[in-house]
């Protein structure tokens, strides 16, 4: 079988899963100190998918009215990571994070700011756990929000090629006792696919050549 | 010589515990499955089990519970990068102990002595 930059070998995509799984349990733990109530992961998925299909997988039940923090990296690899749910939890995680003590009009007011800073804590948690574990570093840019259907979270154009193949990492999470369901989502094109795969490859190669060099002993 | 379930959905996961081993307990025997089922199959067969929390299907508190049932004495660990207050406080509940991830070989070492001095206790 002839190996593409855009196809996975098994133990690649275990490798990233695991990668994957490894940062956003430990951002988790930063949104569960947050909003205090304990905060459920799924288990990874990690695939290569357009960009049309990623922005449907995180319009879950037809949830078309999506905000997203986000937040690019850069390194090595470079791609944006994102923390997603639906417009409507919005306030809800808001009110969940400041206290069910503020009033509508104070969420309201702080809600930009509020998702800024829980998407950073989470997002910045998630990449350095994995920068740290791939020994590389890794640059974050502010957080930003962004409002809107899958296709403008993951800019889907009209006009771009059908065939746009970017891997696609993503968790979902829920807390618990509040009505909050979003996605935590890591999204790299080609090239940054290409350096990943190396990166990710080095690391299993080092795993290997530890165990190996313990059988000499 | 103690023989060691290590279940983790992950193969990756996996070798990262078989490495730490080889550099601090070489001379002990690994059992590796990928879930719960394998892994309730091959429990009667080991002295220590090393479980992963986040697993397709049957996860590794549910797995921990099933295995103390039938293992009063077993000593477990719940191995898992979700540190939340919530896991380690139910893995303490089924006297199970917990290993965070990134595996470190302090971490897993200070487990395993642990084991070995409660396993030495309850021998005959």
């Amino acid at each position: 079988m002839i190996m593409d930059a855009d196809e996975l070998t098994d133990i690649e995509q275990d490798a990233l899963a695991e990668i994957a799984n490894l940062g956003v349990s430990r951002a988790a733990n930063s949104l569960r100190q947050m909003v205090g109530e304990q905060v459920l992961l799924s288990v990874p998925a990690v695939r290569i998918v357009t960009r049309q299909t990623a922005s449907k997988l995180v319009e879950r039940n037809n949830a078309t009215k999506l905000v997203a923090v986000q937040q690019s990296f850069e390194g090595p690899f470079a791609g944006r990571a994102l923390l997603i749910f639906p417009e409507t939890q919005s306030l809800e995680l808001v009110r969940s994070i400041v206290g069910d003590e503020h009033s509508l009009e104070d969420i309201i007011d702080l809600e930009q700011e509020a998702l800024a800073e829980t998407g950073n804590i989470i997002l910045n948690g998630c990449l350095a756990t994995i920068a740290n574990l791939l020994h590389r570093t890794m640059r974050m840019s502010l957080p930003a929000i962004i409002r809107g259907n899958g296709a403008k979270l993951f800019e889907v154009s009209e006009t771009s090629a059908r065939g746009q193949f970017v891997l696609f990492l993503y968790i979902d999470f829920n807390i618990k006792k509040r009505n909050v369901h979003g996605f935590i989502a890591l999204l790299m094109d080609l090239p940054s696919i290409a350096a990943l795969k190396e990166i990710v490859n080095d690391f299993i190669r080092g795993i290997e050549k530890q165990r190996s060099s313990g059988h000499v002993e | 010589m103690y023989k060691v379930l290590v279940v983790d959905d992950s193969k990756l996961a996996r070798m990262v515990m078989a490495s730490a081993f080889q550099r601090i307990r070489p001379e002990w025997t690994l059992v590796e499955t990928a879930d719960a089922n394998e892994a309730l199959a091959a429990v009667e067969t080991v002295d220590i089990a090393l479980i992963d929390f986040n697993m397709p299907g049957t996860d590794g508190l549910e797995l921990v519970a099933r295995i103390r049932e039938s293992h009063p004495g077993m000593p477990l660990a719940l191995v898992s990068a979700n540190v939340q207050n919530e896991i380690i406080g139910r893995a303490r509940e089924l006297n199970a102990g917990f290993i965070s991830k990134p595996l470190t070989d302090e971490a897993l070492a200070a487990f395993l002595s642990g084991a070995t001095l409660r396993l030495k206790k309850a021998a005959p």
